[in-house]
């Protein structure tokens, strides 16, 4: 449960400028009660507070929202394949951001990709559930297909799109924190905290929602009414994690694996600790992602890197076990 | 007491009656045992039962109460449901599943409290499968993965249980350990148990009442020495059988000859 603050602390002095462990402490100290002696405006202070920790706290917010996102809907869904990004949340959403950056400025960025993000899950669902219960394999190609849509759609918005805004949509949708600020983290962290708050507190539930719908009715469970509980309340911490970081992929798919392969698939469990471990393993790739060259690699690109193999893997090495029926 | 009174359902849209009219009751400590051949309704009726399908007219009444009107959660502190064969998507601990019958017992932001892990443990020792606690659910043998539905059920604490078709994919040394369980339980729970099989000769040894049902309709009610005879067995499946005296139970044997 800690380590995403563990993994932080060191991501604190790891980046291109250099900064000792101890004058991290120095700094960060300093920013509650004013005990070490620091001359004036040095630059490791504006490093710390306004740049590296606003970056690793979003990072740690998005992760979580990815990976708690992730397992809560791998368990409505009954589907360890699924996750934000291959239902196609994410692909909604980022046409919600690339359409406020591009055409509605007035309106709200995280509000625009929550909408296209709840929009594209729905067709999602909608285009999968043919006579009641959902099977694994049409629900990951319903996903495919809707992402599919939208990121056609995004292609239009910035075909139309004035160029100066097009630079800016371009970057953002390979997913960075490279733009991170103590704004961002307000709008995330209050968004994403808002999404992940009820999959946190009914998580238990999902044991019994993942045993399919009519048993999920037999065990006493309003069974469609979670289900949309878990679904919004998952688009939301995703959406407002792709309004500020642009698309991170594959987080949601793999987080929960591995969290499930160390401490079992009981969900009391599994989510806080996913949530924990997306935090964890998000603030490290970022980490790499920005010390790994001398430019400031999109993390995007990194999951992906890593994401792609390990969906591979898990097919083969689950044969039947992950596709199912 | 649970009763059925004039059960009617059918599809959205379809034209056709699939229940017509179903009625029968069950007591408290007795096994009914619903007997019909496949499409005689078996399944939709358990499911029309356990609330899952709405049916068009007709009552289910539990001490007098509708349960028609009740939300789930309600629902299952009456009647726990014991599913046929699954595969759940996760490797969930038998004990876990086990606990998922105290769901509704436990509020929708809360998990699972002491007093819910105790009934749990109760009912594992109850059915007599405390040594599965830990293993997999997916890794156990069909006979234990209806042991551990039927202590699920029991976790549940609802003095109703209904179970669908629970021999259907067990070997014939399973279909006698789980039955035996059942009774055993009722007995001893005084739980009022609904069954749906499709083997005469379980009912006959299992059952204290059989509601032969077929076509929608209920064709004969009563004790299994009643109602299994060699003239409703006709009727119902159309084969010829015998009935063997055995033992003061009898014994359902087609005839092949001919």
């Amino acid at each position: 449960m800690l380590s995403p603050l563990v993994l932080g602390w060191f991501a604190l002095f790891w980046g291109a400028y250099g900064i000792t462990p101890i004058m991290v402490f120095k700094v960060m100290f300093n920013a509650v009660t004013p005990f070490f002696d620091l001359e004036g405006n040095i630059p490791e202070k504006f490093i710390i507070i306004d740049i590296r920790l606003p970056r690793i706290i979003l990072a740690g917010l998005v992760g979580s929202a990815l990976s708690g996102a992730g397992v809560a809907l791998q368990g409505v869904f009954r589907n360890p394949l699924v996750d934000p990004f291959i239902l196609g949340i994410s692909g909604g959403a980022a046409f919600g951001c690339a359409l406020s950056v591009g055409f509605f400025p007035f309106i709200p960025i995280p509000i625009l990709a929550f909408f296209f993000g709840i929009i594209a899950v729905i067709l999602t669902y909608t285009v999968a559930k043919t006579q009641g219960e959902i099977s694994r394999l049409p629900l990951v190609l319903s996903g495919v297909v809707i992402s599919a849509f939208f990121t056609a759609m995004v292609s239009m918005v910035k075909f139309l799109v004035d160029p100066h805004k097009l630079q800016s949509i371009v970057f953002w949708l390979m997913g960075s924190f490279s733009l991170s600020d103590w704004r961002s983290v307000k709008i995330g962290g209050a968004g994403i905290i808002a999404g992940l708050l009820p999959l946190f507190l009914m998580r238990w539930r999902l044991n019994s929602i993942s045993m399919g719908e009519e048993e999920a009715k037999t065990l006493g469970i309003n069974v469609r009414r979670e289900q949309m509980i878990f679904i919004g309340s998952s688009s939301l911490a995703t959406s407002v994690a792709v309004s500020v970081s642009g698309i991170i992929g594959w987080v949601g798919l793999m987080v929960p694996h591995l969290v499930r392969m160390i401490v079992g698939p009981d969900h009391k469990d599994l989510v806080p600790l996913s949530m924990a471990g997306g935090a964890a393993f998000m603030i490290f790739t970022d980490t790499i992602a920005r010390s790994l060259t001398d430019f400031d690699i999109p993390v995007g690109i990194i999951t992906a890197i890593i994401g792609a193999p390990f969906f591979v893997g898990l097919m083969k090495k689950g044969g039947k076990e992950s596709w199912g029926r | 007491m649970l009763e059925v009174k004039e059960l009617y359902f059918r599809h959205q849209r379809a034209k056709d009656m699939i229940l017509k009219g179903i009625k029968f009751q069950i007591d408290a400590g007795q096994i009914t045992t619903i007997l019909g051949p496949n499409g005689s309704g078996k399944t939709t009726l358990f499911k029309c039962i356990a609330g899952l399908w709405n049916f068009q007219k007709g009552e289910v009444l539990y001490k007098k109460q509708n349960i028609t009107r009740l939300s789930y959660a309600q629902r299952a502190k009456i009647f726990a449901v014991v599913p046929q064969d699954h595969e759940p998507p996760f490797p969930y601990s038998v004990f876990d599943v086990v606990l998922m019958g105290r769901t509704s017992y436990v509020g929708v932001f809360s998990s699972p409290g002491k007093n819910d892990y105790e009934k749990a443990e109760e009912a594992l020792s109850l059915v007599g499968i405390e040594h599965l606690k830990h293993i997999p659910y997916t890794k156990i043998s069909g006979g234990e993965r209806q042991l551990t539905l039927i202590a699920r059920a029991l976790a549940q604490s609802a003095p109703v249980m209904l179970l669908d078709e629970p021999t259907s994919h067990l070997d014939f040394r399973n279909q006698v350990v789980v039955l035996r369980k059942v009774k055993e339980i009722t007995r001893e729970r005084g739980l009022r148990v609904m069954m749906t099989l499709h083997d005469p000769n379980l009912a006959m040894l299992f059952s204290d009442e059989v509601v032969v049902i077929n076509g929608g309709s209920v064709v004969c009610t009563g004790s299994p020495e009643v109602v299994i005879t060699e003239d409703t067995m006709k009727k119902v499946y159309g084969i010829e059988v015998s009935l063997i005296p055995w033992k003061g139970t009898r014994v359902v044997c087609p005839r092949i000859e001919g």
